[in-house]
């Protein structure tokens, strides 16, 4: 009888082990294949898009969502390895040199004091100190801020060239060397398969500050661009060739991606070009207009008459732009408000003040850090003027940003900047095609992805995706980088472009799974 | 006696009871090694769960019947649209039972039930693919239940008894697919209740129209659990107004129904050798339309989850083989139907239909105390399915994929007759 209970136990403790097995198991990798690719090694180089920057920060849950590390756990059914992230130390973002802090924290959604929302730091202190250099080698090359021709420069992860902006404090972080470039620390990897997402900075950066930077075309010389220049053609499209090269050199394949159109982002697409309605101006709309109207007279006068300025009682208005393409009439403009009776100050700076003014029309995009500075007192104005003996109440009703201050050109894209950036975006888009195609390389159309995002929207199984500011599910509070379903449906994008390229069969992910839902925390109160 | 039947009680109810559609059948060894059969069996105070009116016929004065079954079940899913997979925790249930008869008179019996015909034990990897609908659930149920055994004539029977449960819930899920905390980790609800108490009864009737020939049928109330003023604690929920709920513990109201059963079967006496039963159970599972949270705060929406589950029937098949003077040798088998309709298999209860195959057998130490062993291996084939119903901004998403599943049933009890 005993030997009949210790049987029993013993069949009992067997059983534990005897699983149910799946005809065709995904975990026994039984289901999918890997095609003509080795993605035992994956590197992937590129700028914050790559790195999982979002909400204009580098954190480790963006991190963890970047559209790498969601390929390479996809990967991982079809013989892919370890995918190593310089993950940053917290999930607050934001970045310390020597203890200082040079980067904010992210952007969460709050309510403010007057009970409607907007994106604010989230409340704490970084704690990702640059100078603190992780060791070994990472798979995810993706440096926030890098261009095109960054990928190549030696010294990027210096970081004594930090605050001169010769380097960048994110790749300080995991550099090998001082004196190493990223595309150098991807190669020394041996990659079997790599991506190369670059070239949006070349021209997002002239995008994001409104045009205050100028193109470079024809000046084959980075160092000395500015770092908000558009970068030269023939550079980026040498500097993209010597890239992929360099990659291929032990890859299997690979897979590139384009440019989106930074029109397709909330960052230009949220303010609207008429963001003022009647109840802004409140009383003062009459008052502003009267003003105006000498103004207007004093252009009709100088010939320029589509310049007038005039606020609608009846429907929102465009803000008062500074427009560097229109002539300066400065000189004209004051001589004119004299000899209509102004006095010599006042006609003066009048003058200065509207000589490249206009209203804002609907060929304008204003960006999105413009929408929490109209209506404002600029107070750099306001202390010039002062400075200029001008009285205060006066000098204050003469700075206000978009009202009676001309919109600063880092807050608007003039149609004749964004014409230089659709032009670069087209070219720098050939360029990308054209070396993929010529290396057989999988090539993943980002700028008409998120144009159908941007239009029309994307259907997941939780619904619609689009660009709408902090609600659409595309993108992050910043209003350029991607929300993790963003970063997902770009995934699902380049597992589609390799599988056809490399007859594989790489499983997508569920967008669903992954948040299209705008951060929220506490915030750092204002 | 009673002293020891309360220290099995104490020891057995801390621990798990196996399901998927929560009834586990399991509720004595010489039943489960017969394809759990027994509602027109006169053997031993089994009688008392399968089919008290029976208890009468028990030849000595006082029977007791105690047991434990080690419920190790494992569940796997897996989408091969995403090739995302996950299994469930190793864990070992233990349903049990202890039952006892005395016979006053020749006519009449009284009797005690106490058993754990309903409960589950599921826990996926926490934060997996279907952790919006369940990261584990736990829930326990013991039902105690006197009894009253009466013959009518010596062919004809009769037996009833109220039915005291009394149970617990602890169910775990994330909020949603996607909300985090500041620190990336889910949002999480987690709702317990215990010393949930209820009542039920049962009916049932023995007539044997010849010799040798058995005929039972035995019903057993629904019994609804009725959870009120339980704990439902949110974790991990971001610090900002613009949440949908807060961290903390709030009171919830939820019922979850133990379904109504009605078993009619018969059995058969060949020679001294061979007995044969067959039973069909029919349970309610209708009752189960929805699984509905009540959270007491009027500005957190209530939880509703859809069940829809349908009737289901159970046909069981057992032989008994009497070996040798002391050994009996049984065998059975059983086709078990889901309860869970198409587009609502939620990975709580992950169940399709199954097939179980028992065995087992008596050993006779002593004239008045036997050894009872069962085995029984419950085979369910692989299965496509997915739960339609929940929501997600007002729409329905689907969880779905490929389930595969197996359980095995080991128990060991043990009968006196005195």
């Amino acid at each position: 009888m005993k030997n009949t209970i210790k049987y029993t136990v013993l069949l009992a403790l067997g059983l534990v082990a005897c699983e149910p097995e799946f005809e065709n198991s995904v975990e026994e990798n039984e289901v999918y294949t890997n095609g003509n690719a080795d993605f035992s090694t994956y590197v992937a180089v590129g700028n914050s898009l790559t790195a999982g920057f979002a909400d204009n920060a580098l954190y480790q849950q963006g991190q963890k969502n970047s559209y790498p590390n969601i390929l390479a756990g996809q990967f991982e059914l079809v013989g892919g390895g370890e995918f190593v992230q310089p993950l940053t130390s917290d999930n607050l973002g934001g970045l310390l040199l020597n203890g200082v802090q040079i980067q904010d924290t992210r952007l969460i959604l709050d309510v403010d004091a007057s009970g409607s929302l907007a994106p604010v730091n989230i409340s704490g202190t970084p704690t990702t100190e640059i100078t603190n250099t992780l060791s070994g080698s990472f798979n995810n090359m993706g440096v926030p801020g890098a261009k095109s021709f960054h990928l190549v420069a030696e010294g990027y992860g210096n970081a004594s060239g930090v605050l001169t902006g010769q380097a960048n404090p994110y790749f300080v972080r995991f550099r090998s060397s001082e004196n190493t470039t990223i595309l150098a620390d991807a190669v020394a990897q041996s990659p079997t398969f790599f991506s190369l997402w670059i070239g949006s900075n070349d021209v997002l950066s002239f995008a994001s500050s409104g045009g205050v930077g100028v193109s470079q075309e024809g000046n084959l010389d980075p160092a000395t661009y500015g770092s908000t220049d558009i970068t030269d053609s023939n550079v980026f499209a040498g500097v993209y060739s010597q890239e992929v090269d360099a990659l291929m050199a032990s890859a299997t394949g690979g897979v590139v991606l384009n440019i989106p159109s930074v029109t397709d982002t909330p960052y230009f697409t949220t303010v609207p070009t008429s963001p003022l309605g009647p109840d802004d101006l409140g009383d003062q709309l009459a008052t502003l207009n009267a003003t105006y109207a000498q103004l207007n007279q004093a252009f009709a006068f100088l010939g320029v008459p589509e310049r007038s300025i005039e606020f609608s009682a009846t429907a929102a208005s465009g803000v008062v732009v500074q427009d560097e393409s229109l002539i300066d009439l400065s000189n004209e403009l004051t001589q004119v408000l004299i000899q209509g009776g102004f006095d010599a100050q006042t006609a003066a700076i009048y003058g200065l003040q509207y000589g490249q003014a206009r209203q804002s029309n609907e060929s304008d995009l204003l960006v999105l850090t413009s929408a929490s500075v109209i209506g404002v007192v600029n107070e750099n104005r306001f202390a010039e003027l002062v400075a200029l003996g001008v009285p205060e109440a006066i000098a204050g009703q003469l700075s206000v940003n978009g009202v009676t201050y001309p919109m600063e050109d880092q807050y608007v894209l003039i149609p004749e900047e964004q014409e230089m950036i659709a032009d670069a975006t087209a070219s720098f888009n050939a360029t990308i095609e054209n070396i993929a195609t010529a290396n057989g390389l999988a090539f993943v159309d980002v700028n008409t992805l998120l144009s159908n995002v941007a239009n029309g929207g994307v259907v997941y199984d939780g619904g619609l995706i689009t660009s709408e500011f902090a609600t659409g599910g595309a993108f992050s509070l910043d209003g350029i980088h991607l929300t993790p379903r963003g970063y997902a449906i770009i995934a699902n994008e380049i597992i589609e472009a390799i599988n056809n390229t490399y007859n594989s069969t790489v499983p997508v992910v569920n967008v669903g799974n992954y948040s299209g839902d705008p951060s929220i925390g506490s915030g750092i109160s204002e | 006696m009673k002293k020891l039947l309360l220290v099995v009680i104490l020891l057995l109810s801390a621990t798990s009871i196996y399901a998927g559609g929560y009834r586990v059948g399991a509720q004595g060894q010489r039943a489960l090694a017969m394809g759990h059969t027994g509602v027109a069996v006169v053997n031993s105070a089994e009688l008392a769960f399968f089919n008290p009116a029976g208890l009468v016929f028990l030849e000595n004065k006082l029977n007791i019947s105690a047991g434990v079954t080690g419920v190790i079940s494992n569940v796997k899913w897996q989408n091969e649209q995403t090739g995302a997979f996950a299994e469930t925790e190793k864990s070992i249930g233990t349903p049990f039972y202890v039952y006892a008869s005395y016979s006053v008179t020749e006519k009449l019996t009284l009797g005690l039930s106490i058993s754990t015909p309903y409960g589950s034990s599921v826990e996926w990897p926490t934060d997996w693919e279907g952790s919006h609908l369940t990261n584990s659930i736990d829930l326990q149920a013991i039902y105690i239940q006197p009894l009253v055994s009466y013959k009518i004539t010596d062919n004809l029977s009769v037996g009833a008894g109220p039915i005291f449960v009394t149970g617990s819930v602890n169910f775990n899920r994330n909020l949603n697919r996607t909300l985090t905390n500041e620190e990336g980790e889910r949002s999480n609800v987690e709702i317990d209740a215990s010393g949930v108490n209820s009542w039920g009864w049962s009916a049932s009737a023995m007539y044997s129209p010849i010799e040798n020939l058995r005929l039972g049928v035995n019903y057993r109330s629904e019994v609804i659990l009725k959870a009120e003023g339980g704990d439902a604690t949110f974790t991990n929920v971001p610090n900002s107004p613009l949440s949908p709920v807060s961290n903390g513990t709030v009171s919830f109201d939820a019922e979850l129904p133990m379904p109504a059963e009605l078993t009619i079967g018969v059995s058969y006496e060949l020679n001294d050798k061979w007995l044969f039963a067959f039973d069909y159970n029919r349970t309610y599972w209708d009752v189960y339309e929805s699984l509905d949270i009540d959270f007491a705060p009027d500005d957190i929406p209530d939880s509703v989850n859809p069940r829809n589950y349908k009737n289901s029937s159970i046909y069981r098949f057992g032989a008994q083989y009497k070996a040798l003077d002391k050994l009996d040798l049984r065998v059975g088998y059983y086709y078990d139907q889901s309860p869970v309709q198409s587009g609502y298999f939620a990975p709580e209860t992950p169940r399709n239909d199954s097939q179980g195959y028992t065995g087992g057998f008596s050993y006779q130490i002593t004239p008045k105390v036997a050894i009872d062993a069962s085995f029984a291996y419950l085979r369910f084939k692989e299965i496509d399915e997915s739960y339609d119903h929940y929501q997600e901004n007002g729409q329905e998403v689907t969880f779905g994929g490929t389930y595969k599943s197996n359980a095995f049933l080991p128990g060991l009890g043990v009968t006196v007759k005195l």
